[in-house]
C-alpha cells in the first residue's frame, strides 16, 4: 500500500513540475511582456528597464532556473501590471471561482447521476431515449453558446436575471446553470453505460436469483460497482473545480480565477498565469490521487493488488 | 394433462414420485424478439427427484429454467404455465417471485467467479439469503454462514465470511454459490452447469458435493449440463434437449442401455466409454440450428442418420417408448413400443 501511494505522489510531482516547465517555455516562445504591458509606444530605454527589472534580459535557462528556485521557496513571483505576489492575486480570486463551480458540481451530480441510473433501469424506453437525447444535446452545444442563449433569453428578453457581473444571488444562477449543464451530461451518460455494464453481469442475475428485491438489487448489488468508473469522471471534475470555468467565467464577466487567467495570459503576465497553472495542476493531481485511494475503498480486487505489490 | 412428457408413470418409479410433483412447466415457450427459443416444453420434478438436462449450447436448457424463475431479460416473451406445488409462477408479482427465489427454488450457475458479486464480502452474499428467507440477523447469520460454508467444503469456512469472491479460487467459490442456495432451505436446487468453468479434479468433488447436500437435504435437483457423462452420474431422470424441444427423456441407467433418439445416440457415440476398451468417438455431423433458421420438421433432421422424407416436414411429437421413456422420434428404433400422446403436434404454427 505504501509503495503504491508512494510511486503515485512520486507521479503527481512529476506531473506538476512538467506542467509548470511547459507552460514557462511556451509562454516566453509566445509573446514579449515588456511589448504587451509597456504598449507599442513605450521608448527603448523603458522596455529595457522593464526587461532588466523582471529579469527578462536573462538566457532563458536562468530564468527557468530562478523561478524553480523561488517556488521551493515559496515565492511564486510578482504580478508584472499590479506589482502585488502573483500567489494573493490568484488565491483572492478563487472564493469567487468556487462559488460558481461547487454548486455546479453539486449540478451535476445531483442531476447526472439519477439521470444515468434512471434511463439504464429502463433502457430503450421513452425516458432513456428522452435522457439521451438531453445528454448528448447537452454535452455537444459549448458552454459560451449555452451561455449566451441563455443571457439573450431569460436575462435580456424576459429580464429575469442578470446578464453578467456580481453583487447578488441572482447572478449565479446563469453562470451555475452554464457551468453544470455540460457536465451533468457527460456524467448521464457515463453513468448510464457504468450501470448498463454492470446490470449485465452475471452476478445481478445470481442476485436477483436468490430472491432479492429488484430495488435492493440495484442498490446493493449494481450501485457499488457502478461507482467504481464513476469515481474517475467525478475526480476529474473535482480537480476542475478552479480551472473548469475559465469560458463562463468570460461570458458572465465573473471576477473569477478564469478571468484573472485570461487577462493575465493576454497581457503576458508570466508570474501570474504560471502560477495559475501551476494551482490548476496541484487541484488535478490532487484529486486524481484521492480517485486512486477511493478505488482501494470501492475495490476490494484492487486494494489487494495494491498491499501485495508493497512491503 | 394426464400425460406429461416428464412425468414417469407411477410403476416405473418409487411410490412418494407419484403423488402431486413439486414442480411443473406445461407447454413452456419463450421468444427473443419474435424468435422462439423454447418451443413448448413439459416437465415435471418430484419432491426430492434429480433430474439432468442435457443438450447442446443454444437447445435451452438454461433459458428453460430462467424462464421458469422469471429470470430472462424483458425482452424475452414467456408463455405456458409454471407451476410449484400448484402455485402459479408465470406472471407472478415479482414479490411472490421473489419469496420463491432463492427460498423454495434456489439456482446457481455456470461460471462462479463472475456469479459472485466482486465487491461484496462472501459472507455477506450468504448473508443476504438467510436475512431474507430465514429471517436471520447479526450474529446468528454469521454462525449459519459458517455451518453452510462447512457443510459444503469450503476450507478454513471460520474465517472465509470476509474474504472477497477474487481471494477464492473457482471451485471454493462455487462451494460459495452452493452455501448460498442452501442457506434457503430450498425444495428445488437448479444448477446450471455447475462444474463446466472448474477444473476436472475439481468438477468430480462438486458433484459429490451436490449428491451429499441431496441425499442430506431432501431437496431436488436439477442440473443442467452439455455433458451426458456429468449427469448421468448424478441424476435419476435424464432429459435431452435438442432445438429448444425435449427429445428424449428416460432414467438414466437406460437412456446408456439403450438410447431411443438418434440424437442421443449420437451423444453416446460421442463420449468416452466409462469402462472396456477404448473405440473410436463418433462426433456429430453438421451444427445446431440457429433458433431463426430452424427447420420446419424435427429439429435434429438435417443431422440425423436415420431421417426419413417425413422427418423434414412435421416435429414428432414426445411419445412413450416404454415404461418411463419417451422419445421424439418418428424414425428412432423403438417405434413398436410407440404411443403417440398428442403433445406437441401444434407447437409449430
Amino acid at each position: 500500500m505504501f509503495r503504491f501511494f508512494a510511486i503515485r505522489v512520486l507521479r503527481a510531482v512529476l506531473t506538476v513540475a512538467l506542467v509548470v516547465t511547459f507552460a514557462f517555455i511556451v509562454l516566453r516562445l509566445s509573446g514579449d511582456p515588456a511589448r504587451s504591458i509597456m504598449g507599442d509606444d513605450a521608448s527603448p530605454e523603458a522596455m529595457a528597464a522593464f526587461r532588466r527589472e523582471w529579469d527578462l534580459d536573462q538566457p532563458l535557462w536562468m530564468q527557468y532556473l530562478h523561478y524553480f528556485a523561488a517556488i521551493f521557496q515559496g515565492e511564486f513571483g510578482r504580478s508584472m501590471r499590479g506589482g502585488g505576489p502573483a500567489l494573493d492575486l490568484v488565491l483572492g480570486r478563487i472564493p469567487a471561482t468556487l462559488m460558481l463551480t461547487l454548486p455546479a458540481l453539486l449540478m451535476k451530480l445531483a442531476i447526472g447521476i439519477p439521470a444515468g441510473i434512471y434511463a439504464a433501469l429502463h433502457r430503450d424506453s421513452a425516458i432513456d431515449r428522452a435522457v439521451m437525447v438531453t445528454a448528448v444535446a447537452g454535452y455537444t452545444v459549448p458552454s459560451f453558446v449555452l451561455g449566451l442563449v441563455l443571457v439573450q433569453v431569460l436575462a435580456i428578453w424576459f429580464a429575469w436575471l442578470p446578464t453578467g457581473g456580481t453583487g447578488s444571488l441572482q447572478h449565479l444562477i446563469l453562470p451555475i446553470i452554464t457551468l453544470g449543464v455540460g457536465g451533468a451530461a457527460v456524467l448521464a451518460r457515463f453513468v448510464r453505460s457504468a450501470m448498463l455494464e454492470v446490470l449485465g453481469q452475471p452476478y445481478i442475475r445470481t442476485a436477483s436469483a436468490k430472491g432479492i428485491p429488484w430495488a435492493a438489487v440495484v442498490r446493493g448489488h449494481a450501485l457499488p460497482n457502478a461507482a467504481i468508473p464513476t469515481v474517475t469522471i467525478v475526480g476529474f471534475m473535482v480537480g476542475n473545480l478552479i480551472a473548469g470555468s475559465v469560458v463562463v467565467e468570460s461570458v458572465f464577466s465573473w471576477p473569477g480565477v478564469g478571468n484573472l487567467l485570461v487577462v493575465s495570459v493576454t497581457a503576458r503576465d508570466l508570474a501570474v498565469v504560471q502560477c495559475i497553472l501551476l494551482l490548476v495542476a496541484v487541484a488535478m493531481v490532487l484529486s486524481n490521487l484521492i480517485v486512486d485511494f477511493l478505488y482501494g475503498f470501492l475495490d476490494p480486487r484492487l486494494a489487494e493488488a495494491n498491499s501485495s505489490g508493497g512491503h | 394433462m394426464a400425460n406429461l412428457a416428464g412425468t414417469a408413470p407411477a410403476s416405473a418409479l418409487p411410490a412418494a414420485w407419484s403423488s402431486q410433483p413439486l414442480l411443473t412447466i406445461e407447454g413452456l415457450t419463450v421468444d427473443f424478439s419474435g424468435v422462439q427459443v423454447i418451443r413448448g416444453i413439459d416437465l415435471t420434478v418430484a419432491r426430492g427427484e434429480s433430474i439432468g438436462i442435457v443438450g447442446e449450447s443454444g437447445s435451452g436448457k438454461s433459458v428453460t429454467w430462467l424462464a421458469a424463475l422469471g429470470l430472462l431479460p424483458r425482452t424475452a416473451t414467456v408463455s405456458g404455465s409454471i407451476r410449484l406445488d400448484g402455485e402459479e409462477l408465470r406472471g407472478a408479482a415479482a414479490m411472490r417471485l421473489d419469496r420463491i427465489r432463492g427460498g423454495r427454488v434456489a439456482m446457481i450457475f455456470q461460471d462462479p467467479s463472475s456469479a459472485l458479486n466482486p465487491v461484496i464480502r462472501i459472507g455477506r452474499q450468504v448473508g443476504e439469503v438467510l436475512a431474507r428467507h430465514q429471517g436471520l440477523s447479526g450474529s446468528s447469520i454469521r454462525a449459519e454462514a459458517k455451518r453452510l460454508f462447512e457443510l459444503v467444503g469450503l476450507p478454513d469456512a471460520g474465517r472465509r465470511f470476509d474474504a472477497y469472491p477474487h481471494e477464492l479460487s473457482g471451485g471454493q467459490n462455487q462451494r460459495v454459490m452452493i452455501a448460498t442456495a442452501l442457506a434457503g432451505k430450498p425444495d428445488v436446487l437448479v444448477a446450471d452447469e455447475p462444474t463446466t468453468a472448474l477444473d476436472a479434479t475439481i468438477q468430480a468433488q462438486i458433484l459429490d458435493l451436490l449428491t451429499t447436500v441431496r441425499r442430506e437435504t431432501g431437496m431436488a435437483l436439477v442440473l443442467i449440463s452439455h455433458d451426458l457423462g456429468v449427469v448421468s452420474e448424478t441424476c435419476e431422470r435424464i432429459m435431452v434437449m435438442y432445438g429448444g424441444l425435449v427429445v428424449e427423456t428416460a432414467p438414466s441407467e437406460s437412456i446408456f442401455a439403450s438410447p431411443r433418439h438418434p440424437y442421443t445416440q449420437g451423444l453416446l457415440a460421442a463420449l468416452p466409454p466409462f469402462e472396456g476398451a477404448l473405440r473410436r468417438l463418433i462426433p456429430i455431423e453438421g451444427q445446431v440450428p440457429e433458433p431463426a433458421t430452424m427447420p420446419p420438421g424435427c429439429p435434429f433432421a438435417p443431422r440425423c442418420p436415420q431421417r426419413m422424407a417425413v422427418c423434414e416436414v412435421t416435429i414428432p411429437p414426445l411419445a412413450q417408448t416404454e415404461a418411463g421413456r419417451f422419445s421424439a422420434c418418428i424414425a428412432g428404433p423403438a417405434t413398436e413400443a410407440q404411443q403417440p400422446l398428442k403433445l406437441k403436434t401444434s407447437v409449430l404454427a
